[in-house]
């Protein structure tokens, strides 16, 4: 029959995993952009993607140390939200969704292409990159925890790496939130020619809040490479949509939404396929080969998001008097 | 401060604005703002061609004119919100042509809109400290460390309660401003714009939607601006307000100004009757039963 011991435990395997810190730092990205600024961000695959190339091909090509990496994946971002930022942000929100959306495509696309290949490796992607990052592990050699958590030396450096970063990111963003520059980029959110007419530069404010939660979703992309390879397919459309769908789960202007949020979705999408595999295994679902239960997980993610948006748009940390209120 | 007390219902006018005699462009004695050859076209449409136009400092300035007169256009020019085609103004004898908004707010010349943007989503609090010029933790990189600017936001604090009690908003304080009342959101527009210290405060009609009860308070509100030493410059399409506490009032029809005065002279200005009720208001129209019936047969053509 069914080994729900497995299900469980692999399901709570994501809760601390890498992965689950990686989206939730992509999603306070944009929390930072969508939940407080107002920008409509669709290209935070591009800037996850920018942070994983530019640390892989940097440490691979030039044998940079992992600070140099770290610093070429944050400058990429830097300037691709310049590039992105400088035509779009004088423009209504809109255009900021198109230029985003394509420019994403555009950067995967550019590490995808055959062209490149000695420095991108093309579709095949890269690997072997971590070996700067794993030689200042200072955990001795072998195997910690307990139950399900019970990880290596190297398992337990990124986690702990990870999640620090995340909850940096976190009270970084806590404190300028409450502080008048967050009260003048959610001024922006609520209404820009009002803010603008009070003596505020609008433009420099949105390109602040668009760097900003491009170099986090840009960190984001790093440690998301460290537990896997870097493949440039990963970078599509529905990472952005994943994301999104992180953040109006947890809340869009909330601090911990964003974690919450990447925590029980990660959990949540890892007990589902568990579940459907096994149960297809079982024969529960004779109509279902186990190919189509693969792909079953995601169709559930999409019914997830849209009972969210119907029934708590607020998301789980959002405050329900805002919902009284909007338009 | 001061301004606690009713101000009496007959409101002191500034006169002797002006030198010469009150024509369209005529010269101030101290102006504030200065426009000349502002012109700006949408389109197959000029909807504003000033040619010269003063504002006179330290009073309460009316803009009226019909819909459509280029009224709210010109503001949006002469706060940076808008481009014109050609012209050029100066403020406190400084140019502001093509400068952005957000400079000519700093500069003191702050506008409120004629759809009131009240950031619903921020409180009413909120509202008012973002409207404060200057603050340092406005920079990304001091906001980390409240050290820098604590001090001067409960400075920022305590000036905005001030503001507030005179508006008598000060118990909605931490409510969103989205709760508010259209009248309480002008109210909470006006008090906002004045958190800024402007020296010109530029009303795009304050008294749109607002209602009676709440209106003789709005208008103590603008008079109180004039005591304290700013100068106003306001669109109203209200007469009876326009009358009664404007100083100067300059009257605009298709993009032009068509004429300017103290409020009670420049009411008999024939130029202004003609803009607000049409040229051949007092001609008798008369019935054309040729015409008509023509009418009538194009009408029944086209139900056919």
């Amino acid at each position: 029959m069914i080994d729900w011991g497995a299900i469980f435990s692999n399901a709570a395997v994501e809760l601390i995993s890498p992965t689950t810190a990686a989206y939730a730092l992509a999603a306070l990205g944009l929390a930072i952009h969508f939940g407080y600024t107002g920008l409509l961000n669709f290209g935070q695959a591009g800037f996850m993607a920018l942070g994983a190339y530019g640390f892989a091909i940097s440490t691979l090509s030039f044998g940079f140390p992992v600070w140099g990496a770290v610093l070429v994946g944050v400058g990429a971002s830097v300037v691709f939200a310049l590039i992105l930022g400088i035509p779009t942000l004088r423009l209504r929100a809109d255009y900021l969704a198109i230029v985003t959306i394509a420019a994403a495509e555009i950067v995967r696309l550019l590490f995808t292409t055959n062209t490149f290949e000695p420095l991108t490796g093309s579709a095949n992607g890269l690997s072997g990159y971590k070996g700067g990052f794993s030689s200042l592990n200072p955990i001795p050699e072998g195997t910690y925890g307990f139950g399900p958590f019970e990880y290596n030396a190297y398992d337990w450096w990124l986690r702990i790496v990870a999640w620090t970063i995340v909850v940096l990111a976190c009270l970084l963003t806590w404190q300028i939130m409450r502080s008048p520059w967050g009260r003048v980029i959610k001024g922006i959110r609520e209404d820009e020619d009002a803010v603008r007419a009070l003596g505020k530069n609008v433009y420099s404010y949105k390109m602040q809040s668009l760097i900003l939660g491009g170099v986090f979703g840009t960190i984001a992309g790093m440690i998301f490479v460290l537990p896997r390879a870097v493949v440039p397919s990963n970078y599509q459309t529905s990472l952005t949509f994943f994301i999104y769908a992180i953040l109006l789960l947890g809340g869009a202007s909330t601090i911990l939404g964003p974690v919450i949020g990447s925590m029980i979705f990660w959990v949540l999408l890892s007990f589902f396929s568990g579940f459907i595999a096994r149960a297809v295994e079982a024969g529960w679902l004779p109509f279902m080969t186990s190919i189509q239960a693969g792909q079953l997980r995601f169709i559930l993610v999409g019914v997830a998001i849209m009972l969210i948006v119907i029934f708590r748009p607020q998301g789980i940390f959002g405050n329900k008097k805002e919902l009284a209120f909007v338009k | 401060m001061s301004n606690n007390t009713v101000p009496s219902n007959k409101p002191i006018k500034s006169t002797d604005l002006h030198i010469g005699e009150a024509a369209p462009g005529c010269k101030k004695r101290d102006p504030i703002l200065v426009a000349d050859g502002v012109s700006r076209t949408f389109g197959g449409l000029k909807a504003v061609d000033v040619d010269h136009v003063e504002i006179p400092r330290g009073a309460i300035t009316a803009l009226i004119g019909p819909n459509g007169a280029g009224k709210t256009t010109l503001f949006n020019l002469l706060t940076g919100f808008d481009k014109p085609d050609t012209g050029s103004w100066t403020f406190e004898g400084r140019s502001l042509s093509g400068m952005p908004a957000f400079k000519v707010a700093r500069m003191g010349q702050v506008r409120t809109f004629q759809l009131t943007k009240a950031l619903g989503l921020l409180t009413v609090m909120d509202n008012m400290l973002l409207g404060a010029k200057g603050q340092t933790g406005e920079n990304l990189f001091r906001a980390i460390f409240p050290f820098f600017w604590r001090k001067q936001e409960e400075d920022n604090r305590a000036r905005a309660i001030d503001i507030l009690e005179r508006f008598k908003l000060d118990t909605k304080k931490d409510d969103y401003a989205a709760s508010l009342s259209g009248g309480q959101r002008k109210l909470l527009e006006m008090a906002r714009a004045l958190m800024s210290e402007p020296t010109l405060v530029m009303l795009d009609e304050p008294m749109a939607g607002v209602n009676p009860a709440l209106t003789q308070s709005l208008l103590d509100h603008i008079l109180n601006l004039k005591t304290q030493g700013m100068t106003v410059l306001f669109v109203e399409h209200d007469m009876h307000m326009v009358r009664h506490i404007a100083d100067w009032v300059i009257v605009m029809a298709e993009g032009k100004v068509v004429a300017e005065g103290d409020p009670h002279e420049v009411m008999r200005n024939p130029a202004v009757i003609d803009a607000y009720l049409g040229q051949h208001h007092d001609e008798d129209l008369g019935e054309d039963p040729a015409a008509e019936t023509e009418h009538v047969e194009a009408i029944k053509e086209l139900l056919d």
